[in-house]
């Protein structure tokens, strides 16, 4: 595991939605060492603190890395303000990924809420129609990536919490019903921490292997400055540990959410 | 050029190959970055403060940006001195560069103990840290007061033959007073500014962003208060000044030592550059060069006040 501290030009770039953005970056070092479920530290110009961001895709043989984000503060907007041919300044690719492939066969179900969705795009290309996409969104024109997803054989299901497309409600039920079919290996979620503690919930009773991504203000970004802190539990004890360097994906067995 | 300029200086008697110190708590131990460059580029490290038993530190948030700084409240999580003495010290001293403990305590007895035990290892020195911000017990309420940071200082003095510095905290009303307490009672240096005292409120929520309510400020909104700090220091004391707080080019590590600072710390500004320390070494040596100074050390205290 190695990463690089370098400005990418940017080969791509869309509003995937009100505030939300999506870059294409071409950086062959990164996208050939990057792991899915990795996330990169984007410098945003006039600001002190690098703002952390999952990797959406990596196209290794373009050499290409695909980042979503959506515009939550001043620092994401300043970033927002690249466009196509400008240079992206990354420290990449950080933490650690997804165990992709699940250590045991069979097929996996995905979770993302919100802008939680962009990681989890690699997960569903790997196992295209052994993959069961559940997307939650807050309304219609919330949604992201549902082509993408959909694109990978996928199978996908919306849900909105106001019932403005696909499925009325969380992912929950959803999750229960596609988690109840059997022969699942793994789920893999990222969004909004109540959704990751009912994905958690949901899987132990089913008895399967979960993996979520956490979010936190970060500092430093690689492990040196123990500013982003999450809880697990190791051996019967908690343990203090940094989402940025031992996750940001934790399995569900072990995170206190 | 006729020469190449010597950017080496020698603090409390140990050589370091450049005056640029990695600051505590911005750099773990060492070992978070050498995908980037290797530590012994760096002329020091002060490792993360290290306290007698192992802390967990404060509930994140942990840290907000603010205009040019940082606010955080990591609140010493550290995995406690014997960790760092068995795992990361021997590691650390496999790298050529000059290794300093930062040492914390909430009673004057974990201070003993941790100096102590670092007495009969081989770093380099211990940097005592009488000045966090984060902490509930100990840490900066040792620092505020002459006879809190004399005491302390005392008791270290005893315990260990190492070379000790002693961390000040801006948060006081006259900072020479403290530094020429502790310089009374046997450091061997002191390094300022630690963290000022901060606050951020998220006006949605009303919420302070950090969940320790206050933190310590740093980055280069703080440079100027940490220029003056260390002037008025360096002519207080005899003892070497070791100046942090800010520092992010190789401009403002100069004026830090104009002002009288023999060597700096740097931490935020290699969250923001990971490459700032060895931009700030390249540009000193461009800086002598081009004014024919032959040595860094020569600049040390020059400044020609008003």
């Amino acid at each position: 595991m190695s990463f690089f501290c370098n400005s990418y030009p940017i080969v791509d770039k869309k509003a995937l939605g009100e505030g939300i953005y999506s870059y294409t970056l071409k950086c062959p070092e990164v996208a050939e060492n990057a792991n899915i479920g990795q996330f990169v530290q984007i410098k945003a110009e006039g600001y002190m603190l690098r703002r952390p961001i999952s990797i959406c895709s990596v196209d290794k043989g373009n050499g290409t890395m695909r980042l979503v984000f959506e515009v939550r503060g001043k620092g994401t907007d300043k970033i927002s303000e690249l466009n196509k041919g400008d240079l992206m300044d990354v420290i990449a690719p950080l933490g650690n990924g997804f165990t992709v492939p699940a250590k045991k066969d069979g097929r996996v179900i995905v979770v993302g809420g919100g802008i939680g969705t962009p990681p989890l795009l690699d997960i569903a290309k790997l196992y295209g129609d052994k993959c069961t996409a559940i997307l939650g969104f807050r309304s219609f024109d919330k949604i992201i990536l549902d082509k993408d997803y959909a694109k990978t054989g996928a199978n996908v299901i919306v849900c909105t919490d106001d019932g403005s497309t696909g499925v009325h409600g969380t992912v929950a039920q959803p999750l229960a019903d596609e988690l109840a079919k059997g022969d699942v290996a793994a789920v893999y979620a990222c969004g909004p921490t109540p959704m990751l503690k009912a994905v958690v919930a949901a899987a132990k009773q089913a008895g399967v292997y979960s993996e979520v991504s956490l979010e936190q203000r970060m500092g430093c970004g690689v492990g040196a400055c123990v500013v982003c802190a999450c809880t697990v539990i190791r051996d019967g004890e908690e343990k203090v540990v940094r989402v940025c360097k031992d996750g940001p994906v934790f399995s569900g067995e072990e995170v206190v959410l | 050029m006729s020469f190449k300029p010597d950017i080496s200086v020698d603090v409390c008697g140990k050589h370091f190959k450049n005056p640029v110190i990695a600051a505590s708590g911005a750099y773990g131990f060492g070992e978070d970055y050498t995908d980037l460059y290797p530590l012994s580029d760096l002329g020091g490290i002060s490792c993360k403060g290290t306290t007698l038993n192992k802390k967990d530190g404060n509930i994140p948030p942990r840290i907000a940006e603010t205009p040019s700084g940082i606010l955080n409240s990591v609140g010493l999580q550290n995995p406690g001195v014997d960790k760092f003495i068995n795992y990361y010290l021997p590691r650390l001293r496999k790298q050529d560069t000059v290794v300093i403990a930062n040492i914390a305590g909430a009673v004057i007895d974990d201070y003993i103990a941790v100096a102590e035990k670092l007495d009969a290892t081989d770093v380099d020195m211990i940097e005592l840290n009488i000045s966090c911000p984060n902490v509930k017990q100990g840490g900066a309420t040792w620092g505020v007061t002459c006879e809190g940071a004399a005491s302390v200082t005392r008791a270290v003095r005893k315990a260990t033959k190492k070379p000790v510095i002693v961390k000040l905290t801006p948060n006081v009303t006259n900072i020479t007073e403290i530094a020429k307490a502790v310089e009374a009672e046997g450091a061997d240096s002191v390094s300022l500014i630690n963290t000022l005292l901060g606050m951020r409120i998220d006006i949605r929520t009303r919420r302070p962003i950090l969940h320790n309510n206050v933190g310590g400020l740093s980055g280069p909104a703080v440079f100027p208060v940490a220029v003056r700090m260390v002037w008025q220091v360096a002519n207080a004391v005899k003892i070497p000044v070791i100046g942090m707080g800010g520092i992010a080019t190789a401009e403002d590590a100069i004026e830090m030592m104009m002002a009288g600072a023999s060597a700096v710390q740097m931490g935020t500004a290699i969250f923001n550059d990971p490459y700032a320390p060895i931009k700030v070494c390249e540009g000193m040596e461009k800086f002598l060069a081009e004014q024919k100074i032959e040595k860094i050390s020569d600049i040390v205290g020059t400044v020609k006040p008003w």
